[in-house]
């Protein structure tokens, strides 16, 4: 036996390899998520089938209060509640896929290292990162927008299959700035824990998803302006079944969403190029 | 005169006030299988990370295959193979899907990536563990898929930071052999290692590394001649006495070097101190005549043991 041949591939040194790196970085990504796809699919049906069923079939036979009011008066709780649940099951993704994933590619199994050492830039390994889990984020919300589809939980403006869209901007919105908070981690000693427990599970109870931002004391409000849970849910619910806003508010949400996506991407990025380099 | 793989000159890294690298000159030609020898903390892995092409310098020259890292780094790391000190292998993938996954980083088609696959399991003796889980590997077989993973893009230059760390003695000949092959087929090697054995083994030419700053260059086999002699005496006279016996040794050999638990003295004949020894009635509990090794340079030139 015998050494490799060097004849088998020339690598050129151009830059064509460094351009697709955010590509190779995702595709990577996505083997890995097959390790874990049972998990991925299980979750992606199992939660809406749980709170679609238990709040459409459950809680609503139980609620007198109009909720939700769309174009041509009050619509059925679950129609309420459903883009602020596609939405919510997106972000919970990004607070699994935007911490372990992150800590496990810089300590852990320190793989973020190796693909360092290639063509490929930090800017990129970050870039790839998101667009596997974004990927995911669209997989679940499609899957979401099916069984919503199922249960009859739309209104009828037609702009409803925009709702995973929603979903993976506010999962993005949610997600990326967090990203940039775990690669800047040397060690999860229970921050990871606490993101759930005191920022993802409190947004999820207090910005609008069960029932309208005004419902709570206006002293709380300010949960629902910073939460891009709560401005992904109303997002979507104007979409699905045209709740009467405001344009301005619409546009609110859009930008608000899109600063912190973007805001976090860049910071994201920044934090990996100065671990990595 | 073909030109240098690697051309570093006032080569520096500062972390701070921190001098990890303290203006360090040298060149690697090509085919020639280059090692930086040193303790821990001499400065060895930042040298490698800025050959490397991912830790920018703070002052000096560095070209690597003729060009400058802070401006090419895409394209040198295209060209370079790295086997870095601590295995970062996917465990999540199995042995085979490491090596494919690894070669998309280098823009390297999925088939032919594949297919080199194939070629460096079988070059790692690996491809029985193809389909294995890189976690069931032993630490042998887990450095050889490092080295075959360093290798998918068919390196001009192969990286080695401390490659046979935390093996044991026939997991390492394993390696070297590998190396060894990899080397007669002219691939470039860079190596770090704390171990003068490895340097004697894989190195045509080697500097010293300590403190940050290069304390010799040449040949293992220069090195040894130029700073030590032939043939080292170990003595052990036990610990308390060591001391007291080398004020006797006074004058054999051509230097005594007395270190807590031995003396060494170095000599170009070694019977001829121990035939001095038993002149002078003094019996030591053990004896042992051996070859200079780098150890003994290292010794030398730093006053230090390479490993602690």
């Amino acid at each position: 036996m015998s050494a490799p041949t060097q004849t088998a591939t020339t690598v050129l040194p151009d830059r064509r390899a460094g351009a697709r790196g955010a590509l190779y970085v995702a595709e990577h990504q996505f083997r890995a998520m097959l390790n874990y796809r049972w998990t991925i699919v299980m979750v992606g049906l199992g939660s809406p089938l749980a709170y679609l069923l238990g709040i459409g079939l459950g809680l609503a036979t139980l609620l007198d209060a109009e909720v939700g009011q769309g174009p041509g008066g009050p619509v059925p709780y679950v129609v309420f509640v459903a883009p602020a649940l596609l939405a919510s099951a997106a972000v919970s993704v990004a607070t699994e896929e935007f911490t372990y994933t992150v800590m496990s590619g810089f300590k852990w199994r320190r793989v973020f290292w190796g693909i360092n050492a290639t063509p490929v830039e930090p800017g990129q390994i970050a870039s790839g990162l998101v667009l596997a889990v974004a990927a995911r984020m669209a997989f679940g919300g499609i899957l979401y927008y099916l069984l919503i589809l199922v249960f009859g939980a739309t209104g009828s403006t037609g702009l409803s299959w925009l709702l995973p869209l929603v979903g993976v901007l506010g999962g993005l919105a949610f997600g990326l700035p967090l990203l940039a908070y775990s690669a800047s981690l040397k060690d999860d000693a229970g921050q990871f824990a606490a993101v759930q427990r005191f920022v993802f599970t409190p947004l999820f109870l207090f910005s609008g998803t069960f029932y309208p931002l005004e419902t709570l004391p206006s002293a709380l409000h300010w949960i629902g302006w910073i939460s891009p849970l709560w401005h992904a849910s109303e997002l979507g619910r104007v979409l699905s079944y045209g709740a009467p806003k405001p344009g301005w508010l619409v546009a609110v949400h859009v930008l608000a969403l899109l600063a912190l996506a973007i805001g976090g991407w860049l910071l994201a990025r920044r934090v990996f190029t100065r671990r990595l380099r | 005169m073909s030109e240098p793989v690697v051309h570093a000159s006032a080569l520096t890294k500062k972390y701070g006030d921190f001098t990890a690298v303290d203006a360090i000159d040298f060149e690697v030609a090509p085919g020639e299988s280059f090692g930086l020898l040193g303790p821990n903390g001499a400065g060895k892995s930042t040298t490698m990370r800025m050959v490397g092409a991912v830790s920018a310098r703070t002052g000096g020259e560095l070209r690597v295959l003729g060009m400058d890292p802070d401006t090419h780094g895409p394209q040198i790391r295209a060209q370079l193979g790295v086997v870095p000190q601590e295995d970062n292998l996917d465990a999540e993938l199995k042995v085979r899907d490491n090596l494919i996954v690894y070669g998309r980083y280098f823009g390297i088609p999925r088939a032919v990536c594949a297919r080199r696959a194939e070629e460096l399991l079988e070059f790692a003796q690996l491809t029985e563990r193809a389909k294995a889980k890189v976690d069931d590997l032993s630490g042998g077989m887990k450095r050889r898929l490092t080295i075959a993973r360093a290798l998918i893009n068919d390196p001009r230059v192969l990286m080695l930071d401390e490659p046979t760390t935390g093996l044991d003695p026939q997991a390492r000949h394993i390696l070297w052999d590998r190396l060894f092959r990899l080397k007669e087929k002219g691939t470039t090697l860079i190596v770090t290692t704390h171990y003068m054995d490895e340097a004697e083994q894989l190195c045509d030419r080697l500097v010293v590394v300590d403190h940050g700053r290069i304390m010799a260059e040449g040949s293992p086999a220069e090195l040894i001649r130029t700073y030590s002699s032939r043939e080292v005496v170990e003595l052990r006279f036990g610990s308390d006495r060591n001391a007291a016996v080398a004020e006797r040794l006074d004058g054999v050999g051509d230097r005594i070097e007395v270190l807590p638990d031995r003396i060494l003295v170095y000599t170009a004949n070694g019977e001829e101190v121990l035939e001095h020894l038993s002149r002078e009635n003094l019996h030591p509990t053990t004896s042992l005549v051996r070859r200079s090794s780098l150890e003994d340079v290292f010794l030398r030139l730093t006053g230090r043991s390479l490993i602690e």
